[in-house]
This record gives C-alpha cells, sequence and structure tokens, in this order.
C-alpha cells in the first residue's frame, strides 16, 4: 500500500522541481550572466532528481534488461560471470506451459481488480461526496485497508476464507448454505477470492482520487442542471461524470500499473495455487528467480511485465497531461 | 521447507531480500581478513531466529567458541532471507566464517564456489548417515557437516485413537480405513500439507519415495499410485480439501485443535504441540505401500559449511567450531534439546535410549534420503513439478500420472 501513496507523489515531484527555479531566478539579477547563473540554477535543481531517478529505477531496470539475456544464476552471485544466452531465457519462459497460464490470469486479475475497485471507490466517493453526521470520520475508517500491512490482511483473508473453519462459510452455513465452497482450494473459485481481496485493498485508493475529483466540480453547476430538471441519476450522468473524466483516466491507468505486479496479497493467500489457477506473470517471476534460482529467466518474466507497465505508464501520461490542461485541478 | 519454527508463508519477508540483491553488487567487506594475524572472533551465520533453537544453538556455539580460543560473533536471520543474503555476501565477499544452510541449499550454494570443501582442514564425513553426507556433497567433494536432522512422521491423537478403538496405521490401505473411520462431523481422519510450494513436495516424498517413485522421472506408476492415494484421502472426505492451501504450521494447527485425528509432520512439531493443554499425541513412521516395507523419507534439518573467507587462519578456527558442533557428544545433546536425530549412525542406540520420544523419527531416518542426493542444484525444479502435478491431482484437474506427466513435460 505505501507504493501506492509514494506512487502517486513521485510523478509530481519533478514538475515541482523544474518549476521551482522560476521565482528564484527573477530577483538574482547578478551583474554576469543572469541568464547562465538562472541555468546553473536549473541545474543545480534537476541533477538530485536526475541522479535519484538514474541510480534507482534506470540502474535496476537496465540490470534487469540485461539479466534477461543471460545464463544467470547462484554462481553468478559468486563468479561475476553470467553468460550471454540471448533469448534462451525467452524462450523458455514462453514455451512452459505455466506462461498462457499466467498471462491469462494477470489479464483477468487486472480486469477483475480494477473493474470492481474502480465502481465500488466511485460509488463510496459518490455517496460520501454528500454530507452527513459522522461522515467525515466513515470516509476515514475506510482507509483501513490501506493501513493494514499486505502481510497482514493476507494472513486474515486467507483465515476468513478457509474451506472447513473460514468465518466467511461459517456465516454462509449459518444462513442455512449447505456446501462450504473452497474459496481458496477451487481452482475455479482461487482467482476469484484473490480479485476480491485485492478489490478491497484498492477501494482506498481509487476512493480517495475520485473523491478528491468530486470535490473539484464546481456547486453551482449542479443548482444550474436541477434547474433544467437534472438531478440524482441524471445531474451525475451529465455534470459529474464529464468533469471527472480526466480524474478517472489517471486513476485507471495507475490502477493497471499497480495491480498488475501485485505479488504479496497472491503469494499470501494462495502461492499461485491451486494448480497454477491464481499464477499470474509477477508471481511466476518471483518464483522463477527467488524459488528456483534462475535469476535469468525470472528477469526474463520480469520485463513481459515491465514492457505491458510501460504501456500502461505512457498511458497515464497522456492522460495526465490531459488531466492538467482539462482542469482537473 | 522443513525449516524448524519458520512459519508458512514466509516468502513474504523475502521480498525485502530479494530486492536489496540486484543492488548489491559492491559493498563494504569487513570479513576481518588479516592474514597471518591472530585469530581473536569469528562471524556465524544461521537461521535459528526462533527459541528453543536460538538459544541452544547460542550456547553450543559459545561452547565450542571457548574451546577453540575465539570469541562467537553470531548472527540469526529469518529463514527465507538466508540464501538471498549469502548470494549477497557472496558477490561483496563479506561471507562469515562459518555458515548455516538448509539442507537442500547446501549444493545450490556449494555449485557458485563460495564454500571451502571440509577435507581442506581435514575433516569428514565418515560414520554420517548416508543420505545426510550425500545432501552435503556437490561433485564429489564435502563441504559441510550437519549435527542433527530430522524427517516427516504420522502424528496421531492418542485419545481419538483410542476412543474409535483403531490402531495407528503402517499401510496405506490401514491409512485409508484409519482416516475414514476417524472423520467424523468436523473432524477429519488425517491432515497433510499439499501446498503450492517446497513444503508440499516435501511431504509428498515419503509415499512417493516409498512406492518406488523418484525425483529423476516423476511420470511413473510407482508416483502415479502415490498420488492416487493423497486424491483418495481428499476426495474420500478423510482429509480436507483445504490441505491444498495448508503449509505445515496450518497443518499442526488443525491437528491441535483436533480437527484432524492424524498428520504427516516432523518433530519440529514436539514445542508447540506440548504447549495444548490436554493434546496427548504420539507418532509412528509415514505408512507404507504394503506391510514390511521400509519408508522412504526426505531427509531435513541444516549443514554447517566454511565458506572461502581467503583467510586461511580463519578458516581453520571455523573449520574447528564445525567439527566441535559435531562430536558425539553435542550431537546428542544438539538432538536432545532440538527433538532432532543425530547424524552418525552409530549414536542411534544411545539416543533412543535417552530420548524414547524420538524412537520413530530415528526409524525413519535409518532409511531416509536426502532431497538434492540424486538432482543436485536442480532439486528446486524438480520439486516444483512434484507440487504442481500433487496440486492438479488434487483438484481434479487431470488424473495423477497424467498430472505427473504433465507437470514433468513443463
Amino acid at each position: 500500500m505505501a507504493e501506492r501513496a509514494g506512487g502517486v507523489a513521485a510523478p509530481e515531484r519533478p514538475l515541482v522541481s523544474t518549476a521551482a527555479p522560476e521565482p528564484v531566478s527573477g530577483p538574482a539579477g547578478g551583474w554576469r550572466s543572469p541568464r547562465g547563473r538562472e541555468r546553473l540554477l536549473q541545474l543545480g535543481f534537476l541533477v538530485p532528481a536526475v541522479l535519484y531517478l538514474v541510480v534507482f529505477f534506470g540502474y535496476p531496470v537496465v540490470q534487469n534488461l540485461l539479466m534477461g539475456f543471460q545464463e544467470y544464476t547462484t554462481r553468478t552471485f559468486y563468479t561475476g560471470e553470467a553468460p550471454w544466452v540471448g533469448l534462451d531465457n525467452y524462450a523458455a519462459v514462453i514455451s512452459s506451459n505455466v506462461f498462457g497460464t499466467a498471462l491469462l490470469n494477470t489479464a483477468l486479475f487486472t480486469a477483475g481488480s480494477i473493474a470492481g475497485q474502480f465502481v465500488l471507490g466511485l460509488a463510496i466517493a459518490v455517496f460520501f461526496h454528500r454530507r452527513f453526521p459522522l461522515g467525515g470520520l466513515l470516509r476515514s475508517l475506510l482507509l483501513l485497508p490501506w493501513l493494514i500491512p499486505l502481510i497482514v490482511s493476507g494472513a486474515v483473508w486467507r483465515w476468513i476464507l478457509d474451506q472447513d473453519n473460514g468465518a466467511l462459510n461459517q456465516f454462509l452455513g449459518a444462513l442455512g448454505v449447505a456446501d462450504r465452497p473452497g474459496w481458496l482450494t477451487s481452482t475455479s473459485l482461487a482467482l476469484i477470492a484473490v480479485i476480491a481481496v485485492n478489490i478491497w485493498i484498492g477501494i482506498p485508493f481509487n476512493t480517495t482520487i475520485l473523491y478528491g475529483g468530486l470535490q473539484d466540480v464546481p456547486e453551482e453547476l449542479y443548482e444550474a442542471a436541477a434547474l433544467d430538471g437534472a438531478t440524482g441519476w441524471r445531474a451525475f450522468r451529465h455534470v459529474t461524470w464529464p468533469l471527472l473524466r480526466p480524474v478517472v483516466a489517471v486513476v485507471l491507468v495507475l490502477g493497471v500499473v499497480y495491480t498488475i505486479k501485485v505479488l504479496d496479497i497472491i503469494l499470501g493467500l494462495t502461492d499461485g495455487g491451486p494448480a497454477n489457477a491464481t499464477q499470474t506473470v509477477a508471481t511466476q517471476a518471483y518464483h522463477l528467480s527467488f524459488q528456483e534460482f534462475r535469476f535469468g529467466e525470472g528477469a526474463a518474466m520480469g520485463n513481459v511485465l515491465i514492457v505491458i507497465s510501460l504501456v500502461f505508464a505512457l498511458l497515464y501520461l497522456r492522460a495526465n497531461r490531459r488531466a492538467l490542461v482539462g482542469g482537473g485541478r | 521447507m522443513a525449516r524448524r519454527g519458520a512459519p508458512r508463508r514466509t516468502a513474504l519477508p523475502a521480498l525485502a531480500a530479494a530486492a536489496a540483491l540486484a543492488l548489491t553488487a559492491c559493498g563494504g567487506g569487513s570479513g576481518g581478513a588479516t592474514p597471518g594475524g591472530e585469530v581473536t572472533s569469528l562471524r556465524v551465520l544461521d537461521y535459528y531466529n526462533n527459541e528453543p533453537d536460538k538459544t541452544v544453538y547460542a550456547r553450543k556455539l559459545d561452547e565450542c567458541g571457548q574451546q577453540a580460543g575465539v570469541a562467537i560473533e553470531r548472527e540469526t536471520i529469518p529463514g527465507p532471507q538466508l540464501v538471498a543474503k549469502v548470494l549477497q555476501q557472496a558477490s561483496s565477499r563479506t561471507l562469515p566464517d562459518v555458515l548455516m544452510l538448509d539442507n537442500p541449499d547446501l549444493q545450490q550454494i556449494a555449485a557458485t564456489g563460495a564454500l571451502a570443501p571440509i577435507s581442506d582442514f581435514g575433516l569428514s564425513v565418515d560414520g554420517f548417515q548416508e543420505g545426510v553426507a550425500s545432501a552435503s556433497t556437490f561433485e564429489g567433494q564435502v563441504y559441510g557437516l550437519q549435527p542433527v536432522t530430522n524427517s516427516l512422521g504420522l502424528f496421531y491423537n492418542v485419545d481419538i485413537l483410542a476412543q474409535a478403538g483403531i490402531q495407528p496405521p503402517t499401510t496405506w490401505d490401514e491409512l485409508k480405513t484409519a482416516a475414514a473411520a476417524l472423520t467424523q462431523g468436523e473432524r477429519y481422519g488425517v491432515a497433510f500439507s499439499a501446498v503450492a510450494d517446497y513444503e508440499g513436495a516435501w511431504q509428498f516424498l515419503p509415499f512417493m519415495w516409498s512406492n518406488g517413485g523418484d525425483e529423476t522421472d516423476i511420470a511413473t506408476p510407482q508416483t502415479a499410485q502415490a498420488l492416487q492415494l493423497w486424491v483418495d484421502l481428499v476426495n474420500s472426505g478423510s482429509a480436507s480439501k483445504s490441505v491444498l492451501n495448508w503449509g505445515q504450521a496450518d497443518v499442526k494447527d488443525q491437528f491441535a485443535a483436533g480437527n484432524a485425528a492424524m498428520m504427516v509432520n516432523g518433530p519440529w512439531q514436539f514445542p508447540a504441540l506440548d504447549e495444548v493443554a490436554g493434546l496427548k499425541y504420539e507418532v509412528v513412521p509415514i505408512p507404507v505401500p504394503r506391510a514390511g516395507q521400509d519408508v522412504v523419507a526426505p531427509l531435513g534439518g541444516e549443514t554447517w559449511t566454511i565458506p572461502q573467507t581467503g583467510d586461511p587462519a580463519r578458516q581453520a578456527k571455523a573449520a574447528e567450531i564445525v567439527a566441535c558442533l559435531n562430536t558425539d557428544e553435542n550431537q546428542i545433546a544438539l538432538a536432545t534439546d532440538r527433538t532432532t536425530v543425530p547424524t552418525k549412525t552409530a549414536l542411534r542406540d544411545r539416543f533412543v535410549t535417552e530420548v524414547p520420544r524420538m524412537a520413530a523419527f530415528t526409524d525413519v531416518v535409518q532409511t531416509a534420503r536426502s532431497r538434492t542426493g540424486k538432482l543436485g542444484a536442480e532439486w528446486p525444479a524438480a520439486a516444483t513439478k512434484i507440487y504442481t502435478a500433487v496440486q492438479t491431482a488434487l483438484t481434479g484437474g487431470a488424473a495423477p500420472l497424467q498430472a505427473l506427466q504433465q507437470a514433468q513435460d513443463g
């Protein structure tokens, strides 16, 4: 969850740091080429950010890309030898039976999670947009899933979803449902269960961002719309939705980037089982690298994920630009 | 897998360590390598970070350090982080002087060249159980000495079996009948772990191996029969479908709560089970296909190695520590305190007389095998195939032989 909070803030940081020099450079009219000094100052502000990006984002990504083309094993860590193997790792990864399953699961997991998170998140945001007693308190309670460490929520959900003694099945039993679904042990239900848990985790993020977007919709528009007879659903359809769209685009694209790489919650709930039913590209990459010690193949799998994320990251940049221009802020 | 006290689902902490790996190509080396200088202290790394192991080993290591005239600087980290940490240390040349490894990981690490053969220091595995010795051997050289080992057995709830008038099963048929008879209401007859990780593969091994199955080719009728046994137990309702998602710690919890009359587990669960009020349990060897056969179970436990630190004086001292942990007295002491089995075959009778509750496991260890004896560094890949096949068959995705074939073909 921390990544999500960090992820939202991160893209804005470079904007701030590059914009900062302008007011500073104004009054600093020196006697020797004020323009040169301004450039230097700008550079000074830019260097830490660029350095940070290169060291903590550029280096690992480049290293990972290279690793995908190398036979990188435990031996490499001691000897430093990592023979170049071309596309062998990719061939091995893609030809394995698990790859197709993992790709499909990743798509279903991402689409399912995003759809659920967004619809519920939006509904809750709209609901809390009205003012009512204790609304603020309830809204902050909504952030709870965000505040619990993922390892803890994974363990708790695993207990809730247990087939024999889980809280959910006990509850269903009390309602008179005779057979107990194997939420995490049936190949047809496990992915749905994992998606449901991930939706629960993602709702606070969606609600928070969308709620922020709703705050920016001017009250007068609703009043004007009401005069024209547009209230309730029609007000939402013709006033809220069009004005919210830039924010929606950002939420969706960011959501995809965060969801596609989800690892901890799946490892915590099912470890990719039963019978690979919840195995995704991310969990498979983790398994190859850190459980089978085939770092080259793991990196190749990871690179597949990087490419997919990159596409959505570019979409995000476009959406973000439109959001800034379109007056989302 | 079979790491003592290490809770299941511990892949998560490993993430942090794993992420750090990529960035640790360089790092400050403080191995204290001053060749020729007096060795006053040794760095020791292990994963005994839970009680009672932590204290038991602290005491033993200090004793051995005193004998060798060095102070012990010990670092204990969580089990799942150990391999990542060792790889990081190997690349930055900051390996400790004495390193403990889970036995199936030894060949993987030895393959990197980071470990010194123990024969360099005049040590050998003479008198050690064969499987234990083979786990510490890589390409003909021995790289570690393992003082104690463990394995899997069948735990049973004494009261429940007595009430039902059932004897602990010794064969597969008896296991099926007993498990069916013991299944009542909320209680299952038997519990085991068929989870989608190495723990699941490790628990399947005693059934697979005892029936003549082999990890070098899993798509055989022998392995399929073993898998059929598990499928039958689950499909008949004698075991919960949740075995697919239970690690060994979960299995222990189910057994402790009375939700299972019998379970497959290891002696590292004794301390936790002993704390459960009113629970009376005993252990017998895992049932075999037909009466009179030997059970072939996998060997657990950790081996102690001497990394290549580049300082012969320190390595010589480190070898003294490793040798000291493996003296007859210390093997018996460690086995007694940690409810494990000494690895020197000559110590068996004496050990069973001193610690009768370990009789079943001591028996099992006699004929047990190591996971990496045949495949070495390829074991993790084989284990993945085994648990994948087990899961496919248990979820009804394919018949056992077919599931094994599919998993083998990758």
